[in-house]
């Protein structure tokens, strides 16, 4: 580990209930989508976040709604973390004309403006230069805008996370870097592919604050996204985060894990951050069994209610095949 | 118009290229304070560009709107892309088409589809310069014609402007138009001198100018070839040939309807690029007119580009990898006599 925070902030009571809020609606949507592949409804690659819903969960109680997000592929967690209406969301993941993109982006390409939702990509390492961009409109405008690139421990071996890095820290974006560090580069361990034993000891090299932040704990990722994110909004520059976590369901939604042993799987799941946070907030009375379970009864009625809804949705006509290619239609 | 009014006649400077170039980048941060200016060197304190085409823009726009970046294409690119999001309109400098290829996923992957991926809701109105060309033995990573690559990906656009007047005006429209450009200056032309009119404004992206008129042939082209057509239009009027030169201006979306009524007009036409004449845009425009107009040409049509190689380095190899007029002038004279 790189670098230990002096100033550790605390989440309250409300904060911690609004994490684990942002938490299960993430677990509950991930679980709703997973059944509706299994059941044959939706066709698509899907890269299951379930395991490192405190990542986003956290930044997101520590955003506002004008902070925007370059996130990736395995993305959902964050887009649900940070308030994107599940109606277009699921719309879009069953590719229909009521999808957030008219179901021409798809699960892997979300996009929502308005929640800060900027870009979705599928290719590992390219949140973080498209980030940057956000990051100097900020500046330009004189805003306190946060920019937050998500991406996982695989992008850290790409160029992209390089080049990002040191322009980040050469022009002092306000820009967060976060690494859902989950020990897989797809199929690939970690120190297979990787060359130190921290990421976030990376942040040396390119002259920012760097933390390894056990990812799984509302508490560590608190204090260390609320550092980075602080310092971003003063104008002191980026912070890269590297948030220590596990991936439940494998790379893409019916792997078989053949790359990791059953016993770290095992002890992953043994430490279910959910279950550990639900717990945790009841011992501490910061919630009572009946609170969160009408909230879990209330998501599941917004996952059900999107779903309905998204399914409903019919798909766009083959001339949407003209329209966003450019700002002009293309004639028939 | 009454007979005392004086219709304001526009005054006309003679510029190069690059001064057209710098110019338009004046203008347009000039009259938008949402434009800026970035890549490699192009800072004053850099020297404004290797070529010296941005010098003075950050002393009077500022270093937040007119920035050196460090050499990093793909980070180059990722920003402007970001940026553009964001609602302003990067003109992003990378020194030559060859380095685009580094930056080749914020591009074809990115810049080009997000409008699309995201439903409309996405807007990526950001200008790539580059510069390119052979001519200047910078052999074969630094002078590569790569339009082709780009006239191929779904949303950018692609302008490659032959004159002073048209690097100007293509340059002013590329900077307002709502998506992505990569805008492409040649060595061999760049700096050449040209009229340009003072107040010259935007050239509507899209549409090809008629370099000069003919009956007998269409020469169909841009960017550095427009010179050597027009060489080559020159050699063939001795020879009793009266060839017509099409400027496309515009690679990508490219002007069909110039072109067919062009070709139709004289039967006869050849497509000239500099680019490599393999899977080279000539190849697209070729097949275009013979679709359209297959029983009124009067001979097939014709492509003429580089060979299929890296160009080279030594001066009588550069030479003979280019299109020569001599060359279309040549191909020209057998399709007039083509039975």
């Amino acid at each position: 580990m790189s670098q230990t925070l002096e100033n550790r902030a605390s989440p309250d009571a409300a904060t911690q209930l609004d994490i684990f809020r942002r938490m299960l609606r993430i677990e509950r949507n991930d679980e709703f989508t997973r059944t509706q592949i299994r059941r044959g409804r939706i066709t698509a690659p899907y890269y299951s976040a379930r395991g490192q819903e405190v990542i986003p969960a956290t930044l997101s109680n520590l955003m506002t709604d004008d902070d925007v997000i370059c996130t990736i592929y395995r993305g959902i967690h964050d887009m649900v973390a940070k308030g994107m209406p599940l109606r277009p969301l699921w719309a879009e993941i069953c590719g229909r004309v009521d999808g957030t993109c008219k179901g021409k982006g798809g699960p892997m390409h979300l996009t929502h403006p308005e929640t800060g939702v900027m870009v979705t990509t599928g290719i590992v390492g390219s949140s973080m230069p498209i980030a940057n961009g956000f990051a100097w409109a900020s500046l330009l405008d004189g805003s306190r805008r946060v920019t937050v690139a998500y991406f996982g421990d695989g992008a850290s071996n790409i160029g992209a996370f390089h080049e990002a890095l040191n322009l980040a820290s050469v022009w002092k974006l306000p820009v967060v870097f976060v690494c859902s560090n989950n020990g897989f580069a797809e199929h690939t361990r970690y120190e297979n592919a990787t060359s130190v034993d921290f990421i976030a000891k990376r942040a040396i090299g390119y002259g920012m604050p760097g933390y390894t932040v056990d990812g799984n704990d509302p508490y560590d990722m608190y204090a260390h996204a609320h550092a980075a994110i602080e310092r971003a909004r003063a104008g002191e520059g980026p912070t890269l985060l590297e948030c220590k976590t596990f991936r439940f369901m494998g790379h893409v939604f019916g792997d078989n894990d053949s790359y990791m042993t059953k016993e770290e799987k095992e002890a992953a799941l043994a430490k279910d951050p959910l279950v550990l946070f639900r717990q945790h907030l009841l011992e501490t009375g910061a919630a009572t069994e009946a609170q969160l379970e009408e909230m879990k009864a209330t998501i599941e009625a917004e996952v059900q209610d999107a779903i309905d809804f998204a399914f409903e949705s019919g798909y766009a006509s083959a001339d949407e095949l003209r329209r966003d290619v450019f700002a002009e239609e293309i004639p028939a | 118009m009454s007979t005392d009014t004086v219709e304001p006649v526009a005054e006309t400077l003679k510029m190069t290229g690059q001064a057209a170039v710098t110019a338009a980048l004046f203008q347009a941060m000039e009259e938008d304070p949402k434009v800026l200016v970035f890549g490699e060197d192009v800072a004053d304190r850099e020297g404004g560009g290797v070529m010296g085409t941005t010098r003075g823009l950050s002393s009077r726009f500022g270093d937040l709107r007119v920035r050196s970046t460090p050499i990093a294409e793909q980070s180059i690119v990722g920003a402007a892309v970001g940026a553009a999001m964001a609602g302003y309109k990067p003109v992003a400098e990378i020194m030559l088409m060859n380095f685009i290829t580094v930056a080749m996923d914020m591009i074809v992957n990115h810049a080009a589809k997000l409008r699309f991926m995201s439903g409309g809701q996405s807007q990526v109105p950001l200008v790539i310069r580059t510069l390119t060309g052979a001519g200047w033995q910078t052999a074969g990573q630094h002078s590569d014609h790569y339009e082709g690559w780009f006239a191929h990906t779904a949303g950018i656009k692609v302008v490659a402007p032959a004159t002073p007047a048209d690097y100007k005006g293509l340059l002013l429209a590329a900077i307002q138009d709502p998506d992505p450009v990569l805008f492409i200056e040649n060595s061999r032309t760049l700096f050449v001198p040209g009229e340009v009119a003072s107040d010259q404004g935007p050239i509507p992206l899209g549409k090809a100018r008629l370099a000069r008129e003919g009956s007998h042939i269409s020469l169909i082209t841009y960017s550095g070839m427009v010179a050597n057509c027009m060489a080559a239009a020159v050699e063939l009027e001795a020879a009793g040939i009266s060839a017509e030169v099409i400027d496309l201006r515009t690679v990508s979306p490219w002007d069909k309807d110039a072109v067919l009524a062009s070709a139709e007009k004289t039967g006869r036409a050849i497509v000239v690029h500099e680019a490599v004449r393999h899977f080279g845009p000539g190849g697209e425009i070729a097949a275009t007119i013979q679709e359209a107009l297959f029983r009124k040409m009067k001979a097939p049509v014709r492509r003429l580009g580089a060979p299929y190689s890296a160009v080279p380095f030594a001066k009588p190899l550069e030479d003979a990898f280019l299109v020569q007029p001599a060359d279309i002038a040549e191909a020209a004279k057998a399709l007039c006599a083509y039975e």
